[in-house]
């Protein structure tokens, strides 16, 4: 009995730290699709913030300095993608993929100029702490390696991008802002009728995508493991994405989604670690197929922003 | 008219002229509108009204021109300005966010928060009840938009606009939309913020809708001022001509001709709609040579079905239709157009009529693409194409002329010019036409009009179908009744009865 709750608690912890990196970069994705802007490059960007956030955390040894160049690495990303698509009304899609090569193909670019020519960074000296580590441990509240050390001793980034998910419900919902971006995502043209700065929102919530995104990364390199390298990433902006959609545009539905991708990703390791005869790469693709399903079973169509992905036209030439 | 204070002009235009490129919208313009007037603007579709209320509501830029609000000089150069200067719209098309409830819809960009921005919703709710008790405009407030009706979504426009304390109300062809009774809950709408003082400018080409609301109107034709008259002291058909710039008969004229050869025969057809309801009920019709049959009808009576079974849309469940003797029941719509040569001006110009994005040259030869005029193995002959664009521009006086032009920027009345110069130049022995003038300005409509008497002055046989009773009996020469899919009645249309039909129409026997 004892084992059966010690693995839940291995599992819902794997579980917890995996999906991580999907809600940060699910939130960008929600913020800036609820402006009406589609922002497929979240990979890249996430890419990128992985890498921004492993050097700077190893440089200057502040894992915290390095979480938030992440996040402006990412932000810097995005703030491209709204020039192309918001001012230059660049198709958003072309755009996103055009992304996607920019934000990994200048990490592992600065990644080559920094560390030798490796496509890989060092690894960290100091990860992400573990807030709640005091608790743990011999002759503390909890002991060590049991389920309350496997599962509630988690990264902090952790807790953050819970904490997040509320924020960002709050604010798309709560707040005048949020009541204008959503407004500004089904309907710009009356939100311009009614003084609106359609422009302005739009980029606020692209470049917030990007930033989330690069904490998503970062999340990744500087807690999940201990540096960047080029595989590290591997859609898991996509997967994102797909669990946005599967969220149905909600912060807390994709936070939802990306639990359960990141269950996949827990079962996997737990598989793995108990030596279940199944080829690891099988094992691998579990939540990539998991996406696939219910993409293509369980997401109802109607439920996306109205003016998702369109281009606004004010409609002056003078 | 009561409600007019003429010493206070709440807005005065002056020399407002707005082009775009080359195009001149607008030139010279001046509009004066003083404390509880309804001012009514007219003008045909295109004509430049809608741009000349951009102007004033500060989405466009006017080239030149001024313009005093409550006597004071503004720039209006943004909405927000006008919005502070007490000067709200109602577009056309609603400006409302379909799933956010009919309070956010009213409050945003102007929402009451209590501190950090945080929304304060049942404050909002309480001024949106208030307000829409103060000016008799009833909604409720929680419902969401996509939920209401037309008339209730525009009556949460109009308090947008009182909400942000507007005091000059634009109103974008406000009944194009509506049923007659949403229009006398407009027309009491209407007084009631007169009577409080607000001034009213309503942009129609309705004129039965000015003589009943307006107390002044502006007329512009193609951009320019034509006249402004008090509107109890004009007729329709005065504001008529002046809108068009000549006499409009609401009457076509046409010669008395004899029909000839059986064109159109079906007989005892039947016909399910979407959801599986028997519309058209053993309905029989026959149609000749040189005679145009008007359907009258009640919306809702198996009309719609029956086109679409004739032009091969839906299938008939059972009957016959022939056409000069050939059974073309349930063939495609290919065949049907081009075989069989019966061509079709469909309800819904934007759905079925047009491909919007292409531009008009396209658009002229969606029937006849594979043609070898426009065609050759597998590439199609540009210079032809837009050739035969600019040769049926001309001839159907299609505006701008220009067959680059994408569909959806021409005014809808020039878009049927273009569906009527592409069917009728598919030299059709059966056109039919269902609503053919729906949501047109007196100008088009008499050019449809005269369209469809000149196929039938050819010799061709035209099934028109309408709601409009007064179209069916001007332009038909047989007025066919239709009620719960059959035909309860054909009349001679010199020596029919609107009653008559009317009691028709209704389900009673004449």
């Amino acid at each position: 009995m004892e084992l059966i709750i010690q693995d839940l608690g291995f599992i819902i912890g794997t579980t917890l730290m995996y999906s991580t990196p999907l809600i940060f970069t699910s939130l960008g994705g929600v913020i800036t699709e609820r402006s009406g802007v589609i922002n497929i490059g979240l990979e890249g960007m996430m890419y990128f913030g992985a890498f921004a956030g492993a050097a700077v955390a190893y440089f200057s040894q502040n894992p915290w300095l390095g979480l938030l160049c992440a996040a402006l690495g990412g932000a810097f990303w995005g703030l491209v993608h709204a020039i192309a698509c918001v001012s230059f009304s660049a198709e958003q899609i072309v755009s996103g993929i055009a992304l996607n090569f920019l934000g990994a193909g200048s990490a592992l670019f600065i990644s080559r100029l920094l560390f030798d020519g490796a496509t890989q960074t060092l690894t960290v000296a100091r990860k992400i702490p573990q807030p709640l580590d005091f608790l743990f441990g011999e002759g503390k509240m909890f002991p060590s390696s049991g389920f309350m050390d496997l599962v509630f001793n988690r990264f902090a980034t952790v807790y953050l991008a819970f904490f997040l998910v509320f924020v960002v419900w709050f604010v798309l919902y709560k707040t005048k802002l949020g009541m204008r971006v959503r407004a500004v995502g089904e309907n710009p043209e009356a939100a311009n009728t009614l003084g609106i700065n359609v422009t302005r929102i739009r980029y606020g919530a692209v470049i917030m995508s990007g930033f989330f995104a690069g904490l998503g990364g970062a999340a990744m390199s500087i807690a999940v493991v201990s540096r960047f390298s080029n595989t590290l990433i591997s859609g898991h902006g996509f997967i994102a994405l797909a669990a946005m959609i599967f969220g149905k545009w909600k912060p807390q539905g994709a936070l939802v989604a990306c639990l359960l991708f990141g269950a996949a990703k827990g079962f996997e390791i737990f598989l793995g670690s108990k030596g279940v005869p199944v080829a690891g790469d099988i094992l691998a693709m579990l939540p990539y197929v998991l996406t696939l399903i219910i993409l293509v079973g369980f997401v109802g169509k109607t439920t996306a922003p109205a003016a998702i992905g369109k281009i606004f036209d004010k409609g002056d030439h003078s | 008219m009561a409600a007019i204070d003429f010493s206070h002009i709440a807005v005065e235009m002056s020399g407002i002229t707005k082009k775009f490129g080359d195009f001149v919208a607008n030139e010279e313009i001046n509009l004066t509108v003083h404390r509880g007037e309804v001012h009514a603007l007219l003008g045909e579709n295109g004509a430049g009204k809608t741009t000349l209320m951009n102007v004033l509501y500060g989405l466009l830029k006017p080239s030149t021109g001024t313009i005093k609000i409550n006597g004071k000089s503004l720039n209006i150069f943004d909405p927000n300005i006008a919005i502070k200067n007490g000067i709200g719209m109602v577009h056309q098309h609603f400006m409302l966010v379909e799933s956010f409830s009919v309070t956010e819809n009213i409050v945003l960009g102007n929402e009451s928060t209590k501190s950090f921005g945080i929304l304060d919703t049942e404050r909002a709710e309480e001024e949106v009840v208030h307000l829409s008790e103060q000016y008799g405009l009833t909604v409720d407030a929680k419902a969401l938009i996509q939920d209401l009706s037309v008339g209730s979504q525009q009556r949460v426009e109009i308090l947008k606009t009182l909400y942000r304390g507007a005091n000059i109300l634009i109103l974008d062809e406000p009944t194009a939309v509506l049923t007659p009774q949403e229009i006398r809950e407009l027309v009491a709408i209407i007084s009631n913020l007169t009577k409080a003082g607000k001034s009213i400018i309503i942009i129609t080409h309705k004129l039965n809708e000015i003589k009943q609301m307006a107390d002044f109107c502006t007329i512009i034709r193609r951009g320019r001022h034509v006249d402004t008259v008090k509107v109890s002291e004009v007729t329709e058909e005065e504001l008529a001509a002046k809108m068009v710039g000549r006499e409009v008969s609401f009457k076509v004229a046409k010669e008395k001709q004899n029909p000839g050869e059986k064109i159109l025969d079906i007989r005892e057809l039947y016909v399910e709609d979407s959801r599986g309801v028997m519309v058209v009920n053993g309905l029989n019709l026959q149609l000749h040579k040189g005679e145009i049959l008007g359907i009258a009808g009640v919306d809702g009576n198996g009309q719609t079905q029956l086109i679409e079974t004739l032009t091969g849309l839906r299938k008939a469940k059972s009957g016959r239709i022939e056409v000069l003797g050939k059974n073309i029941t349930n063939l495609s719509p290919g065949k049907i157009i081009n075989k069989h040569k019966v061509s079709h001006i469909p309800e819904d110009r934007q759905k079925r009529g047009l491909v919007f994005e292409f531009d008009i040259a396209e658009n002229m030869i969606l029937e006849s693409y594979f043609k070898p005029a426009f065609s050759k193995r597998f590439t199609l002959l540009r210079q032809n194409i837009y050739k035969n664009a600019a040769t049926l521009i001309e001839k159907f006086d299609i505006r701008p002329q220009d067959a680059t032009v994408q569909a959806k920027s021409l005014s809808g009345g020039n878009q049927q010019k273009m569906i009527i110069a592409r069917e009728v130049s598919n030299e059709p022995e059966l056109l039919v036409a269902a609503q053919p003038t729906r949501g047109l300005d007196v100008g088009a409509i008499e050019y449809v009009h005269q369209a469809l008497v000149a196929q039938r002055n050819e010799g061709k046989a035209v099934l028109l179908v309408s709601f409009e009773l007064d179209e069916v009996m001007n332009v038909s020469d047989r007025i066919a009744v239709i009620f719960e899919g059959k035909i309860v009645g054909v009349l001679d249309a010199d020596d029919a009865d609107e009653k008559e039909i009317g009691l028709l129409m209704a389900g009673g026997t004449a």
